[in-house]
C-alpha cells in the first residue's frame, strides 16, 4: 500500500525538464539510433565474431571427435600441420586459380552484358529478365544441370566435345568445367553492378566525346572505363571474395576429386567427413586470413584509386 | 530509316544471344526432368516423348523425406530468415538512413565486413557450437547464419531505398505532433514499403541458395533444405540412377526464382544497382 502511494508521490514531484528542448531531442533520436540498430548488431556479432574467436581457440587443440578423449592444447602444431601438407597448398592453388581466371573472364563478360543492358534500344525488360534467371537459380541446381551435361552419352555437351571420354574425371578438364559454372552463375551479377557504374556516366559527355570524332572503342576506354572505375572496383572485390569461398560448383561437379578441391571443400571435408574440429577450425581460421588480405589489398586499392576517379567520376 | 531497321535487328540478334546464354542450363535440366529412364542418356537436348514418373516419385506422400520434408524446410526456413532479416534490416537501414549517432559509421563498416566474411569460416566453430547447444540440425540452427549474411544485404538495399523517400512528409508529421517512432511506423513504413518488398525478393532468393550451411550445419531430413537434399538422393530404388529425379527437384525449386524474375524484374534490378552506387 505505502508503496503505491509513495510511487505516487515521487511521481507528482518529479521535476520538470530543466534540459533544452532540442538536446532532449538529440538524445531521444541517438537513442532511437541505438535502438533500432542493436538487434542487428548484436545478430551479426554474435554469429560471427564470437564464432571466429571461438574457431581461434578450437584450432589450438587437437580434437578429433573421433577421437574425443585425445583433445589437447597443442599450440599451434594445427598450423604446422596444413601448412606443410601439400592437399592445403593443392587446393590453395586450385581456389587462387579458379579465382583469377574465373573474375577475369567474368570482368569481360559482365562488360559487355552491361553494355547490351544498358544500351538495347529493343527488348530491354526481356534482355533483363533473362539476365537474372542465372543470377537467381539455386548454384547447386545450376551445377547439376553442368554435371549432366558433361556426362558421357547423358549430355549434349561431352557428346558433342569430349566424344567418349568423361571430361569430368580429367582433371584440366574439370576445373575448366567449374570455371564455366562459376562464370555463367555470375556474369549476370557483375553486369548488373557494372550497369549500376555505367548508368553514371553523363550522356552528354559521350555525345560531346562523339562530335570531337571519338570512335565507340575510344569513348569506351577514355570517357566509360575511367568514370566506371569505382564501380569495377567495387565489382571486383566483391566477386574475387565471393569466388575465393567457391564450393557449391565443385561439391557437385568433382567432389574435389582429381585434385580439384577449392580450401572451402578442404575444410568441409576435414570438419564434417573427417569428423576432425581442430584442423577443421584451423583451415577456417586460415580462410578468414586470407580473405582479410585480400580484402585489405583491395581497399588499399580503392584508396589510391579513388582520388584519381573523383574528378570525372564525382559530380 | 534502313538504318535503324539494321540496328534494331543487330540489337535484338545480340539480345537473343543473351537469352540463349541464360536459359540453356536452365531449358537442359527441364529437359532431363521429362525423360524417362530409357531416353535419359540418349543425350537428345530436347526430349522425344515427355515422361512425368520423375515427378510422380519425387512428389509421392509416401517419399516424404526424399523432397517434400526437404521442401517444407527450405520454404519454411527461408521465409522465417527473410522475415527476420527484413525487420531488423529495416530498423537499422531507417537509423542509417535517417538519424544522426555516434557508432554509425561502426555499423556500416561491421556489415560491410560481414558482406565480405568468407562463410566457410564459420562452419568449424557453428558445427561445435550448435551440436553443444543443441541447435545442431533444427531450423534455428540454420535460420541464425541465414539472417546474420542477409543483413548486410539488407541494410545496403534498405538504406539505399530509404535515402530517396521524402523526408519532408517525416518533418510534417513531427510538426503535427507524431514522435520519431510514429513517425516511422504511420509516414515513412507505408513508403517504404516498395523499397522493403524488394530487399525481402533479394534476402529470400540469397536464403533459398545456401548449400554450404544447409549441408554443414543439418545432418536428418528435420532440416536440411532442397539444395543439401538434392546430393543425398536415390533413384526410385537404392541402386537406381538419381539423374530424373534430381532434375525435376531442381526444376520445382527454379520455379520460384523464374517467378520473382518475371514479375519483379524492375525491383530486383533496381534493388541490386541501388545497393551497388550507394552502398
Amino acid at each position: 500500500m505505502s508503496m503505491s502511494t509513495s510511487a505516487v508521490a515521487a511521481a507528482s514531484e518529479k521535476p520538470p525538464p530543466t534540459k533544452a528542448v532540442l538536446s532532449e531531442g538529440k538524445r531521444a533520436e541517438r537513442k532511437l539510433g541505438w535502438l533500432l540498430c542493436a538487434p542487428a548488431v548484436i545478430v551479426m556479432l554474435a554469429v560471427t565474431a564470437w564464432p571466429i574467436i571461438y574457431s581461434f581457440w578450437l584450432s589450438l587443440q587437437r580434437y578429433d571427435l573421433k577421437f574425443p578423449d585425445q583433445r589437447e592444447f597443442i599450440w599451434f602444431d594445427n598450423y604446422v600441420t596444413v601448412l606443410t601438407n601439400e592437399y592445403w597448398w593443392t587446393a590453395f592453388g586450385v581456389t587462387a586459380f579458379i579465382t583469377v581466371i574465373s573474375v577475369a573472364i567474368e570482368l569481360v563478360l559482365g562488360m559487355v552484358l552491361a553494355l547490351i543492358m544498358h544500351r538495347t534500344i529493343v527488348g530491354r525488360g526481356l534482355v533483363r529478365t533473362s539476365a537474372l534467371i542465372p543470377y537467381g537459380i539455386v548454384t547447386v541446381v545450376a551445377a547439376f544441370s553442368w554435371r549432366y551435361a558433361w556426362t558421357p552419352k547423358t549430355g549434349y555437351l561431352a557428346n558433342t566435345f569430349a566424344g567418349d571420354t568423361a571430361p569430368l574425371t580429367d582433371r584440366a578438364y574439370a576445373i575448366f568445367t567449374i570455371i564455366l559454372a562459376e562464370v555463367w552463375k555470375t556474369t549476370p551479377f557483375m553486369a548488373l553492378l557494372l550497369m549500376a557504374g555505367l548508368a553514371l556516366v553523363p550522356e552528354d559527355l559521350l555525345k560531346a566525346a562523339s562530335m570531337d570524332g571519338a570512335s565507340g572503342w575510344q569513348r569506351f576506354v577514355k570517357v566509360i572505363l575511367p568514370m566506371m572505375k569505382p564501380a569495377i572496383l567495387v565489382a571486383l572485390l566483391f566477386r574475387t571474395l565471393d569466388a575465393f569461398r567457391i564450393f557449391d560448383n565443385i561439391f557437385v561437379l568433382t567432389a574435389g576429386a582429381q585434385e580439384t578441391s577449392s580450401v572451402s571443400m578442404l575444410t568441409y571435408n576435414n570438419l564434417i567427413k573427417g569428423l576432425n574440429l581442430g584442423i577443421g577450425a584451423t583451415m577456417s581460421v586460415l580462410i578468414f586470413l586470407a580473405v582479410a588480405i585480400i580484402a585489405f589489398a583491395f581497399i588499399k586499392l580503392f584508396g589510391t584509386a579513388a582520388p584519381g576517379s573523383d574528378d570525372g567520376g564525382k559530380r | 530509316m534502313a538504318d535503324t531497321t539494321n540496328k534494331k535487328f543487330g540489337w535484338g540478334l545480340v539480345n537473343a544471344l543473351v537469352v540463349v546464354y541464360a536459359l540453356f542450363p536452365v531449358l537442359w535440366i527441364v529437359s532431363l526432368s521429362l525423360k524417362g529412364p530409357e531416353t535419359l542418356s540418349d543425350g537428345n537436348f530436347i526430349p522425344r516423348e515427355f515422361n512425368t514418373d520423375n515427378y510422380q516419385l519425387i512428389l509421392d506422400p509416401d517419399n516424404f523425406g526424399l523432397f517434400l520434408r526437404p521442401l517444407i524446410n527450405s520454404i519454411g526456413i527461408a521465409l522465417i530468415s527473410t522475415a527476420i532479416a527484413v525487420v531488423l534490416g529495416t530498423m537499422a537501414a531507417y537509423a542509417i538512413a535517417r538519424l544522426s549517432f555516434p557508432g554509425k559509421g561502426l555499423l556500416v563498416g561491421i556489415s560491410l565486413l560481414i558482406a565480405m566474411f568468407p562463410q566457410v569460416s564459420l562452419v568449424s566453430p557453428l558445427f561445435e557450437i550448435e551440436r553443444s547447444i543443441g541447435l545442431f540440425d533444427t531450423w534455428p540452427g540454420l535460420i541464425l547464419p541465414y539472417i546474420t549474411f542477409a543483413l548486410p544485404l539488407a541494410i545496403y538495399t534498405l538504406s539505399a531505398f530509404f535515402r530517396e523517400i521524402p523526408w519532408e512528409l517525416e518533418k510534417a508529421a513531427k510538426m503535427d505532433g507524431a514522435t520519431p517512432t510514429q513517425a516511422f511506423a504511420k509516414v515513412i513504413a507505408p513508403l517504404a514499403a516498395p523499397g522493403v518488398f524488394t530487399t525481402a525478393i533479394l534476402v529470400f532468393i540469397f536464403c533459398w541458395n545456401d548449400f554450404l550451411f544447409a549441408i554443414s550445419l543439418t545432418s536428418t531430413e528435420a532440416s536440411r533444405t532442397v539444395p543439401a537434399a538434392l546430393s543425398f538422393f536415390t533413384g526410385a530404388s537404392q541402386f537406381e540412377d538419381p539423374t530424373g529425379s534430381v532434375c525435376a527437384a531442381a526444376v520445382i525449386i527454379t520455379i520460384p526464382i523464374v517467378l520473382f524474375v518475371l514479375f519483379f524484374q524492375r525491383r530486383i534490378v533496381a534493388g541490386l544497382t541501388a545497393g551497388a552506387v550507394k552502398g
